[in-house]
């Protein structure tokens, strides 16, 4: 039995995950990050549009800082994230950008002087201080009151993984490429690691470790037609899941982010919009503005994706083979922005599509995004039921997002949360030895050596490929954008029938090593699994909120949903998982449920919120000299690591 | 684009050196065309219906990430923006990536190579400072210009073709190629980055180096995302020229 022992060991190799892997090494924690690709293949790169940071050098950035962050964040997840939790963030983003910037993200600046961009359809002066000149510039984004996505180009995913990984390397933290995890290593409610398999040599081995940390992404490929790369199946979420004893939160919250390419499903990013493009139908009228008067095409992507899906069942959309669909225009941005800011959209427009997009209208459709659920973690990033497991970033329900993230947020989160969560990895292997028994590793070992052995030896049975093309058929269908209960009672059954097929997988290519099919038969199984809990958890959840859409019950329900889905699979032998709820504390909050001020508000509201209104209120009346930081630490304290306390500056502002 | 969708031939090579007693050979597969295919839909419907033990490299299937560099018909570029429209005759072959260690069929294995590239020619702002930087203050200002340069040079994704294109690399098996001198031009041009014009001879001031470049431009011609390979192996050149 091959045994690999580390302190701390990462699964994933993304931004989220080489930055835990860095803050265990410069904690002098040894670390190993494993992957299934090269580090900079990760899915993080693909991130287009930028990282939202509160540091309001542009002019339309005056005004901003962690505040108005932290709301329009709390807005975005319709009041179901954990506040603590997205202040820590708000809090951190401003100093994980500039950390970034000292580490060589070329972020774009602030030009001063005077510069045409295109605000409403139309072209508008705006003048940049000189005092600003050469800080990091932001743009416009969906859902957020300033321009605060920091950028550079619609690279920003790439330039920011290539400073990640050359920081890593520079450290000489160990990326060890081609390696799967199959199943965490667990004793007595304590992780230990997990079991890898090679997937060049097919060999498994043990990783023993006294933190393990899964960020590994998001689940989007349960979907047919998804932006998400090829490797975001989510294993690393089934694999806590298998445990039966981690437990996975609002798994049912997938966002459907408005603007991919028709038919293939490849991101164009929000920023074409955050810089001026718009959203027409077949008769290139643009329809946003009757729908969201207020924010337009910038409302918080769940809105829009739901708005175009609307707009498209009234018959306004431009029919096609592949159905119908809507079109994103930036002709009106011009060439030259085109090209400097918006490149890598233009790119995929002319390889994916045959178009130039400066001249030619592109072909949207609304389409899996995001993963908002994931693992469930506390505010130090680990597990609140299996000890020494941790997540960070997409595959982490850390809960910054609630029931819905804001563009900008995702890239924003993988960093802040690798800084935080890995601050707190490192203070647990400082506290935590290994007390595993060789008994232990080896038994799982043997666990996962016989399901291979089985997959092998079985003579005739299903095509992992098919089912998986089934189940992705599946959640399209009947778990997308608008949901209802008999869309879901159905999805949910047929999803049964698909997990009991799922256990006679057979293959064609029997061989151990090296071998697609196997990797495939593999992970269907587990992926069919996380369908189950994202579909059993919409089905049950009967509110509308963020972007979990129920045509037949449209209201969000504070009184009776405000709450976070937990989901464990205690009995592998079930057909489906069990779910528990955690209540969200309106009494804690700082900023209390209200309306996201789109379309009309008709929240069945929690008996909580007028309390606590007026709590904060009485408040703010008896501490009338209080700043917004003692305001903030009166009504929602953190935990953060104390090195992340600090104020954050801004230019014209100081430390205010 | 035909509706009917024609039949499309795909030459393959395949060899699992995993597999004991495996010969290298080309295998011919055919594939009915779909509107908008693309190298990537083709290579997993063989893989999903004809061959399941057939072995490529997708993550992105975007044009971003730089997995899917492959030989197409005799020119290396990235297979998943790859349209088989393109190809008048229906005719597709399929070659790895030379230049790389095979893992198997057209699966090579970059991510070894680009990390030894990345230690080899330092990959990372040199300055004692940079972990110190204090991030609640201000950051370092940059003219907006240098930061687009930079941005410019750093759009490169690591695919490997400028690398199998490159005749020099093919006599010179320890030769940097393109692929490292744009990375290095890249510090070369940051300032955050303090490394002297000396310590950057020390890594390419070889034949190994910027001086073994036989000017042939491979690279510049297959780099699937336009980098100035020609403009930045003579400045490297240049400025190397004038250290001693």
């Amino acid at each position: 039995m091959k045994v690999i022992y580390t302190d701390s060991l990462v699964i994933g190799g993304g931004l989220a995950g080489l930055r835990v892997a860095i803050a265990s090494m410069q904690r002098g924690v040894d670390t190993i990050v494993l992957s299934l690709i090269p580090a900079k293949r990760s899915h993080s790169a693909a991130a287009q549009g930028g990282m939202q940071a509160s540091l309001g050098a542009c002019v339309k950035g005056d005004g901003d800082d962690e505040d108005v962050h932290f709301a329009d964040t709390v807005k975005g997840s319709d009041w179901g994230c954990d506040q603590h939790v997205a202040r820590a963030f708000v809090n951190t983003a401003p100093k994980a950008i500039r950390q970034l910037a000292a580490w060589g993200v070329p972020w774009s600046r602030v030009r001063q002087g005077d510069h045409e961009v295109v605000i409403n359809g139309k072209k508008v002066t705006l003048t940049e201080k000189a005092d600003s000149h050469g800080l990091i510039m932001a743009r416009d984004f969906g859902g957020t009151k300033k321009w605060r996505t920091c950028f550079t180009s619609d690279g920003a995913g790439h330039t920011m993984l290539y400073a990640m990984d050359n920081k890593a390397i520079q450290m000489g933290i160990p990326v060890h490429e081609r390696k799967e995890a199959l199943a965490l290593i667990h004793e007595d409610g304590v992780c230990y690691g997990a079991i890898v398999r090679d997937l060049i040599t097919g060999e498994l081995i043990a990783y023993v470790a006294k933190a393990t940390t899964i960020a590994t992404g998001g689940y989007g490929r349960l979907y047919a037609i998804t932006t998400n790369s090829v490797v975001s199946e989510g294993i690393g979420n089934a694999i806590a899941l298998e445990t039966g004893i981690a437990t996975l939160g609002n798994m049912e919250a997938v966002q459907f982010h408005p603007t991919a390419i028709v038919p293939v499903g490849i991101l164009t990013t929000e920023g074409c919009r955050g810089d001026g493009g718009l959203l027409l139908d077949k008769d290139e009228y643009r329809f946003m503005p009757d729908y969201e008067p207020e924010k337009k095409e910038l409302a918080s992507r769940d809105v829009v994706s739901r708005r175009m899906t609307e707009h498209m069942r009234k018959g306004k959309g431009v029919p096609s083979r592949y159905g119908d669909h809507l079109w994103l225009d930036i002709r009106l941005l011009g060439r030259k922005h085109i090209e400097k800011n918006l490149r890598e959209v233009k790119e995929i427009c002319e390889y994916f599509l045959g178009i130039d997009p400066v001249e030619a209208l592109i072909p949207v459709r609304p389409t899996q995004h995001y993963s908002m659920g994931g693992i469930r973690t506390n505010a130090t990033g680990e597990s609140p039921t299996l000890q020494g497991l941790f997540a960070a970033g997409e595959a982490a329900c850390w809960d910054m997002h609630g029931f819905n993230r804001l563009g900008g947020n995702s890239v924003a989160e993988t960093v802040v949360a690798g800084m935080i969560v890995g601050e707190y990895v490192a203070d647990y292997c400082g506290a935590n030895a290994v007390n595993i028994s060789t008994t232990t590793i080896q038994h799982f070992m043997k666990r996962e050596e016989k399901k291979i052995t089985a997959l092998l030896f079985r003579d005739f049975g299903e095509n992992p490929f098919q089912l998986k093309a089934e189940m992705q058929k599946i959640m399209m269908d009947d778990v997308g954008i608008f949901r209802n209960a008999a869309d879901l009672e159905k999805a949910v059954e047929e999803l049964k029938v698909l997990n009991q097929r799922a256990k006679r997988i057979a293959l064609r290519n029997r061989i151990s090593s090296s071998n697609p099919e196997l990797v495939e038969a593999i992970r269907v199984p587990k992926m069919i699994k996380l369908a189950q809990c994202v579909a059993y958890g919409a089905l049950l959840r009967t509110e509308s909120r963020g972007a979990h859409s129920r045509e037949d019950y449209p209201e969000r329900n504070d009184r009776d949903w405000l709450k976070r889905t937990l989901t464990t699979w205690t009995d592998a032998s079930a057909d489906l998982p069990e779910l528990t709820y955690e209540d969200l504390d309106v009494m804690k909050m700082e900023l209390p449920p209200g309306s996201r001020g789109y379309g009309v508000d008709n929240t069945f509201h929690h008996p909580d919120t007028a309390k606590r209104e007026q709590e904060i209120e009485a408040l703010k009346r008896d501490n009338p000299g209080a700043d917004r930081f003692e305001l903030q630490e009166m009504l929602n304290p953190i935990t953060i690591p104390d090195k992340f306390k600090g104020k954050n500056e801004r230019i014209g502002r100081g430390f205010k | 684009m035909n509706d009917q969708g024609r039949i499309l031939k795909f030459q393959v090579f395949r060899y699992n050196p995993q597999k004991k007693g495996d010969k290298p050979r080309m295998v011919t597969y055919e594939v009915t065309e779909a509107p908008g295919m693309t190298v990537f839909i083709a290579l997993n419907d063989i893989r999903e219906h004809q061959d399941p033990s057939f072995q490529f490299d997708f993550v992105c299937r975007a044009g971003i990430c730089g997995s899917c560099a492959m030989i197409i018909n005799g020119q290396p570029t990235l297979a998943c923006r790859t349209l088989t429209s393109t190809y008048e005759n229906g005719e597709i072959k399929l070659l790895p990536l030379p230049g790389f260690e095979l893992i198997g069929d057209l699966s090579v294995n970059t991510g070894k190579f680009m990390r030894a590239m990345s230690e080899r020619v330092e990959s990372w702002i040199h300055d004692a400072d940079a972990d110190e930087v204090d991030f609640h203050r201000l950051e370092e200002r940059m003219d907006p210009d240098v930061a687009d340069q930079i941005y410019e040079l750093e759009r490169c994704v690591e695919c490997g073709c400028c690398v199998s294109a490159c005749a020099t690399k093919r006599m010179r098996p320890d030769f940097l190629s393109a692929v490292g001198f744009v990375r290095l031009a890249r510090y070369a041009l940051d300032p955050r980055d303090k490394r002297s014009d000396e310590e950057f001879y020390e890594i390419i001031g070889d034949d190994d180096g910027v001086f073994g470049c036989m000017t042939l431009l491979g690279c510049e011609d297959y780099c699937p995302k336009d980098l100035p390979h020609q403009t930045q192996i003579a400045y490297l050149r240049r400025k190397m020229a004038l250290v001693r």
